[in-house]
């Protein structure tokens, strides 16, 4: 059979009769990835309270700064009971401080530190986790040597035993040293992620067709893991606030802001909460201000997964 | 076979990797942990011959000699179970770690076991139960069991049980007023004392294992060869333990490892918390008196502790998934 007879009828050889503009087909990747997810995701309690949390400790962390002036100490007696007076609604530390305020001025560093160790940590998780799952063989087993190396080292001592010799001051700093071996969990997921993804029909029709690699990945293969991308953001975002407060209440780490972990140090050391049930309010609030972000992402990471689980997915779909 | 060697070479890289890295911090930081120890020395008084032996003795490194020389004596040192003397203590650091491993080893393999067990079983029944009350009630406790930190627990259970109803020690991890031995009364104190830290861990961590047991038990509730084994006649309990069950723990295999790193790293500070004597309290110690030997030897054996225990965790995952004993090679793109 030659090739020259049939050169209309081959599949091959059709040209798409419909041309799709730059634009078109924009729009229809950003309703397939950003507004039909988001529906789905509003549509669960779960996805809409944490968005609310998580915009409230925003705003306190950049609004409530220009509303509400800088504690300082003095302000009223020493370990004042909350709910008393208007100026000081949740009562003093033991330095006079204003509690109230105090929990605000220190979510803007507690945002910042969030916002660098979670973006280092799914930036270094999805290079390695992609590159390794899609490109296999050799270079697979090496990356994943390094995770797993990453993985067994112990996160937080690491952490304290670097920050006593640098004793780092600057927020962001903080943030991306805490999530120094966060993206190696989080890389091996992805990899697995692109296992399976890398064997779809589509993924190797593109392959065939001789797309670049990095088109394939940027195409193809990113788009798919954006819910496990951003329940990994979360995650890291979690242990960041969790092991920043745990350094700061140690007193590991060099205060030089407003911090809850800061808070719940002088609480301790300087008023003896634990042991005085009076001064009980100068440890709880700080920590209910870390369980509440915390919470507020842990639901967003819940509704998200919501997204990534195909089953649950399908089933939203037909009940429409 | 192979499989095995791969994995206890790459622990055993990771320790010299880890032993290296502390011996780069100690030694190659310009200000760092070496002139601060030479400082501290240095007001014990002695002339400079006295204090490269002293610093010898304390931290198995000698800054007279060549670099290379220096590694080879720490490595060697620390091979020998040598890891200096602590500057805080007065005692070598060998010593006190090898005190305090047991306990912390102790405190985690409890804590970790409790985890698991409580929420494989309570996601999987919740799974069983989907949309149901007890999966929408259970999937709300165990996402705030995910949100608090280990050691907002830990103060709020030192404070109230500790010292409001004085139901549970605040300090310590044996009663020291009963002699260590195999009797009723000793082991009383000790899980007297460990109740408070392991609880802790427990209620704050089980809720993340639950979520993810759910998630995956749903999963595979769905796929198609659940329903081949329905349509087969297989028994409801066969089906639900060697089809779902196994299938839905298997990948939380990943979390098991991760999760085995991050418990020994939270000990540092939930032991100093609760003042339970275990590796990571005398790591804080440690820091806070920048006492670098003991640091040093404390981060080491930490490090080595997660190592050897995700070794073992490996081991076995090969005997319930025998695909990983193969090694997954895939064809490179």
């Amino acid at each position: 059979m030659s090739r020259t007879e049939g050169t209309d009828t081959s599949p091959f050889e059709t040209i798409s009769d419909v041309e799709t503009s730059k634009s078109a087909r924009y729009r229809e990747f950003l309703w397939d990835h950003v507004v039909v997810p988001l529906r789905i995701f509003l549509k669960d309690w779960r996805g809409v309270v944490g968005t609310v949390i998580v915009g409230t400790y925003v705003l306190m962390g950049t609004v409530g700064l220009l509303i509400f002036k800088k504690p300082s100490p003095n302000e009223g007696s020493p370990n004042a009971p909350p709910f008393e007076t208007m100026a000081l609604p949740l009562g003093t530390d033991a330095l006079g401080q204003g509690i109230f305020r105090s929990l605000i001025y220190a979510t803007p560093t507690m945002l910042l530190m969030i916002l660098s160790g979670g973006v280092f940590a799914i930036a270094v998780a999805s290079m390695v986790g992609i590159t390794a799952g899609y490109k296999g063989g050799r270079l697979d087993s090496l990356l994943m040597g390094v995770s797993d190396m990453m993985i067994a080292l112990p996160g937080l001592p690491l952490v304290m035993v670097v920050t006593t010799i640098f004793a780092p001051r600057s927020a962001i700093l903080v943030g991306i040293l805490l999530a120094i071996n966060q993206w190696a969990g989080l890389a091996r997921t992805l990899r697995s992620q692109v296992l399976t993804l890398r064997e779809e029909s589509y993924v190797e029709a593109a392959r065939v067709m001789g797309a670049p690699t990095y088109r394939i990945i940027i195409d193809d293969i990113i788009p798919e893991l954006m819910p496990y991308i951003l329940i990994s953001f979360v995650n890291a975002a979690r242990a960041v606030i969790f092991g920043s407060v745990a350094l700061y209440f140690l007193g590991v780490l060099p205060f030089s802001n407003f911090n809850w972990g800061v808070m719940m140090n002088i609480a301790n050391d300087q008023g003896n909460a634990l042991v005085v049930p009076a001064y009980r309010h100068t440890i709880l609030f700080p920590m209910l201000a870390i369980v509440g972000l915390s919470m507020g992402l842990v639901l967003i990471a819940q509704a998200a997964d919501r997204l990534f689980n195909v089953r649950l997915r399908t089933r939203h779909e037909t009940e429409k | 076979m192979k499989w095995i060697y791969k994995r206890v070479l790459q622990a055993i890289f990771t320790i010299y990797a880890t032993i290296t890295l502390t011996f780069a911090m100690i030694r190659l930081i310009p200000g760092g942990p070496m002139d601060y120890l030479r400082a501290q020395i240095r007001q014990q008084g002695g002339t400079p011959g006295e204090m490269d032996q002293l610093l010898q003795a304390y931290a198995n490194m000698n800054p007279s000699d060549p670099l290379w020389k220096e590694y080879v004596s720490y490595m060697v040192s620390i091979h020998q179970g040598d890891f200096g003397q602590s500057l805080f203590y007065s005692a070598s650091v060998t010593e006190i770690l090898a005190d305090a491993a047991p306990w912390t080893i102790f405190l985690m393999t409890i804590s970790i076991l409790l985890i698991y067990i409580f929420g494989v079983a309570l996601g999987a029944v919740m799974a069983y139960y989907e949309s149901g009350l007890f999966d929408n009630m259970s999937s709300i406790v165990s996402i705030v069991s995910n949100s608090v930190p280990y050691y907002v627990i830990a103060l709020i259970f030192l404070f109230y049980f500790g010292f409001d109803l004085g139901w549970f020690p605040t300090v310590g991890r044996a009663n020291d007023a009963v002699e260590p031995g195999l009797t009723f009364a000793f082991f009383a104190g000790v899980l007297n004392h460990v109740f408070l830290p392991a609880i802790s861990l427990v209620l704050t961590s089980f809720g993340g294992i639950a979520l993810a047991m759910r998630g995956n038990s749903i999963r595979v509730l769905g796929e198609d060869y659940i329903r081949v084994a329905h349509l087969r006649g297989l028994g409801d309990q066969r089906i639900a333990t060697r089809y779902v069950g196994r299938n839905s723990v298997l990948p939380l295999y990943t979390n098991f490892l991760i999760s085995i790193g991050y418990l020994f790293g939270g000990s540092v500070v939930l032991e100093t918390i609760f003042r339970y004597q275990g590796l990571g309290y005398y790591l804080f110690e440690a820091i806070s008196a920048r006492d670098y030997p003991l640091m040093m030897g404390g981060f080491i054996i930490i490090t080595v502790a997660v190592v050897i225990a995700m070794l073992i965790g490996d081991l076995t995952y090969g005997k319930l998934d025998p695909r990983a004993e193969q090694g997954d090679s895939h064809e490179s793109y």
